[in-house]
């Protein structure tokens, strides 16, 4: 085995920027067009591939079920999804593109040795349309790995690329640091892979106002947005609003960074949710949670200090699945207003004041049940119960950034677009850095990975031929 | 509130897992986790006792250390499991059999009896002792049957008594006892446990020395395993003979007790020394370095058991058998008798689990949909 620096000099037919799915499947791909691969991965080893580490599936469209598949994925579906989450803001040609390839995935990723298996405990409404990793994001990145090793493909770690020569859209070098050494490299095709800018606070902070300096990040603190940086820098042309992003409501007592999908919490519909001033803010159980998660990190956000806390009794603490961090505890509402810092008497008339509103109805957590309340501002449209049993529960809840959607105009070859329209000839994107081509907002669960794949295998392919010809 | 330091760390882990779940399809574990929201000692027992030690969850956990949460399932279960031996051994005074130095323990008590067998041989009568026996009844003519069959026997029935005990132990502190263990279940762990289906890192095989899964581990456990389970037929098997036949030993070639024997004992060379290569090679990340000398000791007690019955079975008809005699019959003495006291228990518990959960899993259920 080479050393790190010594594979940095060698220099390389296709460079990749990152080292996550969208980065291996283009490694695999441009090795296996023939050409020579050098992977730089800014993470450490154990940290490699950043946000893929942390998945559990990928979406894909398929016209029969199989052995983990339930049922048929037809194109048209996955088509009607992904414009009920968008509201339409997609660019149609490259989503239905991603959606046809989608297809394709399932084989591919066995291909690779990638291994799947039936949706994991609680997620069954899943099953059909996302195909789960077994062993989740790391055991498939892992295999990612095996694969594009075995077929000669070289990665650094610790390699940030930190500086790119662009002259009239071409692509002619990076700048590598590695241990504290800069290696310029220049290769004939660049695919970047380098994931979004989530772990850049000052970069969030700029989009979102000083609120964003309270949120978690949920992922790798290696995605800092330093690729998509310099390439939007270098005459890129942008795509996608920089404050849209994925944000969910998950565990405040999570780690800054990288607490991936254990801290999350899935408590709010079945009781209240009050910022700092122990007041309600919204409607918790307007739907089904794993249909709403996904606006509250928003909702925190908006509160003061970007905090609020789930309060739920005796009779719910059974019902979700089980979270990372134990609940605080309390045998009064008093004394769990203490233990939160809140006013107690504010809370305790926030919670009589919704008992009192709460209608009788049959309580269901299966379905959009009758237990509502009436005459509150704002009501709680389905599974409110009065939340009057002892011991009561807190927990509480900060903004939780997965990931963000700025990124790189790319057409249907992977190819980067340069700000006066021309695709980049040697310059390939693929992954969360040009996400937002086919994502302009919402999110369908299992979809990063899809693009991720779908764009990588392109970018990959088309890398390997243009150095070939 | 925990009995020991590793439980609680255990609980913690496995707070950690069931609300990330991602290892669900790997093994038994983490289904088993699932069917909880708390963990008691005897919980914790349990799934240490279902893990197989397989590695694949270490590879794949993105919490692994350095992450700050420093997730090593296995390594944390198999001390629990190293812990369960003892909590659960009968007598209890007998617990401190399983630190570190079982290797010296078994060893001495295997060279201990070896000498007292032969010195009781030899002074009996040491002209047969050294030299050629042949025909019907040679071993007898060195140790009478009657005798052997006293000795063996009185220390077999220990061991069962102390493993049964132990067991009992266990399968109260697991929750399971007063279940009726249904024949559905009980035919699921035998299929589980032949298999070793979870020793599979979830089909790809187990990973060792790095991320790469291989299936030697699993191989050699085989070889291991059945080559054990021959051995016994083979002494069953002679058993039978000579009381229902009258046939004494030394039997020929061709009998089944030879051939059973003779392939188990290849079986009981090849597997410990396979197993001990791969545990030389494991990651010491994710293995408990303070139950090396019981893993070793067993190891070694087992390819001792086949080395001496092969040379025995090889080198019964030249002078060198008297001695071989003494030496096999010391192994296995010492192995009946360290049998409760060292990794030999991983085999009975571990069926009992898998027993266990093939019970739970015909009774399963599931809590809530959860988000992304
Ligand atoms: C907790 C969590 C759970 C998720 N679950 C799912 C799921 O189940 N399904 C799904 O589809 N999506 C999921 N996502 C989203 C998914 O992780 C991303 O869409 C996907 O991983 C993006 O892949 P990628 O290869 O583009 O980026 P990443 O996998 O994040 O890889 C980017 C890599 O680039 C490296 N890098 C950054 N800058 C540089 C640089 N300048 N030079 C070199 N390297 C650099 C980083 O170190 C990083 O390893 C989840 C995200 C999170 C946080
Ligand atoms: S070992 Fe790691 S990846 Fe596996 S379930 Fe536990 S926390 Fe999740
Ligand atoms: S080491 Fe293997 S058997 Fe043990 S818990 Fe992990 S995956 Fe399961």
């Amino acid at each position: 085995m080479a050393e790190p620096s010594e594979l940095l000099t060698a220099g390389a037919d296709v460079l990749v920027a990152g080292g996550g799915n969208a980065a291996l499947c283009a490694a695999i791909n441009a090795a296996r067009a023939g050409a020579r691969v050098l992977v730089v991965e800014a993470a450490p080893k154990f940290y490699r591939g950043g946000n893929t580490r942390h998945t559990r599936n990928l979406r894909c469209a398929h016209d029969e079920g199989n052995e983990v598949l339930t049922g048929p994925y037809p194109e048209e579906e996955f088509w009607d999804d992904l414009m009920r989450v968008t509201g339409g803001e997609t660019d149609e040609e490259l989503a239905r593109f991603t959606i046809a390839q989608s297809k394709e995935l399932w084989d591919y990723m066995n291909e690779q040795g990638v291994r799947f298996q039936p949706s994991l405990g609680g997620t069954l409404s899943l099953g059909r349309t996302n195909a789960f990793f077994l062993g989740g994001g790391r055991a498939m990145i892992n295999a990612l790995y095996r694969t594009a090793e075995a077929l000669g493909v070289r990665v650094v770690y610790e390699a940030e690329v930190v500086d790119v020569e662009i002259e009239d859209g071409f692509f002619l070098s990076a700048t590598v640091s590695h241990g504290g050494t800069r290696h310029r490299i220049a290769a004939k095709a660049l695919v970047a892979a380098a994931g979004g800018f989530e772990a850049n606070i000052e970069w969030l902070t700029e989009a979102w106002g000083p609120e964003a300096k309270n949120f978690l990040i949920r992922g790798t603190p290696y995605n800092r947005g330093s690729m998509l940086r310099l390439l939007l820098d270098r005459g890129v042309r942008p795509i996608g609003d920089p404050k849209q992003c994925h944000a969910v409501a998950i565990d405040a007592r999570a780690p800054k960074f990288d607490g991936g999908i254990s801290t999350r919490l899935d408590c709010v519909v079945f009781g209240i949710v009050v910022n700092r001033a122990a007041e309600r803010f919204y409607d918790e159980g307007e739907d089904f949670w794993p249909k709403r998660y996904a606006i509250w990190g928003r909702l925190v956000a908006a509160q003061p200090e970007q905090i609020a806390y789930a309060i739920i009794d005796r009779t719910s603490i059974d019902k979700f699945m089980p979270s990372v961090f134990p609940p605080i505890e309390a045998a009064s509402i008093e004394e769990l207003a203490g233990r939160l810092e809140l006013d107690p008497a504010a809370l305790r008339h926030t919670v009589e004041s919704f008992n009192a509103a709460v209608r009788p109805g049959s309580f269901d957590p299966a379905a959009l049940d009758d237990c509502r309340t009436e005459g509150l501002a704002p009501e709680k449209t389905h599974w409110a119960r009065p939340i009057a049993e002892p011991p009561f529960y807190a927990y509480p809840l900060r903004p939780g950034i997965t990931f963000t959607y700025l990124g790189v105009r790319v057409n249907r070859r992977a190819q980067i677009v340069m700000d006066d329209g021309k695709p980049s000839a040697n310059m390939f994107a693929a992954g969360e850095i040009m996400a937002g081509n086919v994502l302009g907002k919402g999110y369908l669960a299992g979809i990063g990975m899809t693009i991720g794949a779908v764009f990588g295998r392109i970018a990959g392919r088309e890398a390997g031929h243009h150095v070939r010809n | 509130m925990f009995a020991t330091e590793d439980h609680a760390e255990a609980d913690r882990l496995m707070r950690i897992c069931n609300a990330c779940r991602y290892c669900e399809g790997l093994c038994a574990v983490f289904p088993a986790m699932e069917l909880r929201r708390t963990f008691l000692d005897g919980d914790l027992n349990y799934l240490a006792n279902l893990c197989h030690q397989c590695g694949a969850c270490y590879f794949d956990c993105q919490y692994a250390p350095p992450h700050e949460f420093a997730v090593n399932v296995p390594q944390t279960l198999s001390k629990v499991r190293a812990g369960s031996y003892r909590a659960y051994v009968w007598p209890q005074a007998f617990a401190p059999m399983f630190e570190k130095n079982g290797l010296a323990v078994a060893l001495a008590a295997a060279l201990g009896v070896a000498a007292f067998l032969f010195g009781f041989m030899a002074w009996s009568d040491p002209g047969v002792m050294f030299s050629a026996q042949h025909g019907e009844g040679a071993f007898y003519r060195i140790m009478p049957h009657a005798a052997m069959a006293w000795l063996f026997g009185l220390a077999f029935l220990y061991a069962i008594v102390a493993l049964t005990m132990g067991f009992r132990a266990f399968w109260k502190d697991i929750g399971a006892s007063g279940e009726a263990v249904g024949g559905g279940s009980l035919w699921q762990a035998v299929k589980d446990a032949g298999r070793l289906r979870y020793l599979d890192g979830g089909g790809v095989g187990c990973m060792n020395e790095d991320e790469r899964p291989t299936d030697r581990r699993r191989h050699y456990h085989h070889a291991t395993f059945y080559g054990f389970l021959l051995c016994f037929a083979s002494t069953c098997s002679a058993t039978l003979a000579h009381y229902l036949f009258g046939w004494e030993a030394p039997y020929a070639w061709y009998s089944v007790p030879v051939v059973l024997g003779f392939v188990g004992g290849c079986g009981l060379v090849v597997g410990p020394l396979g197993l001990f290569a791969a545990k030389t090679r494991r990651d010491p990340a994710m293995a408990d370095t303070g139950r090396y000398g019981m893993d070793v000791a067993f190891l070694a007690m087992l390819f001792l058991l086949g080395v001496t019955g092969l040379l025995l079975l090889l080198l019964r008809a030249t002078p060198a058998m008297g001695t071989l005699l003494a030496v096999h019959l010391g192994v296995v003495f010492a192995f009946f008798l360290t049998m409760p006291y060292g990794k030999f228990v991983h085999g009975l518990y571990r069926f009992g689990a898998l027993v266990r959960h093939a019970m739970e899993r015909r009774a399963g259920h599931s809590v809530g949909e959860a988000a992304g």
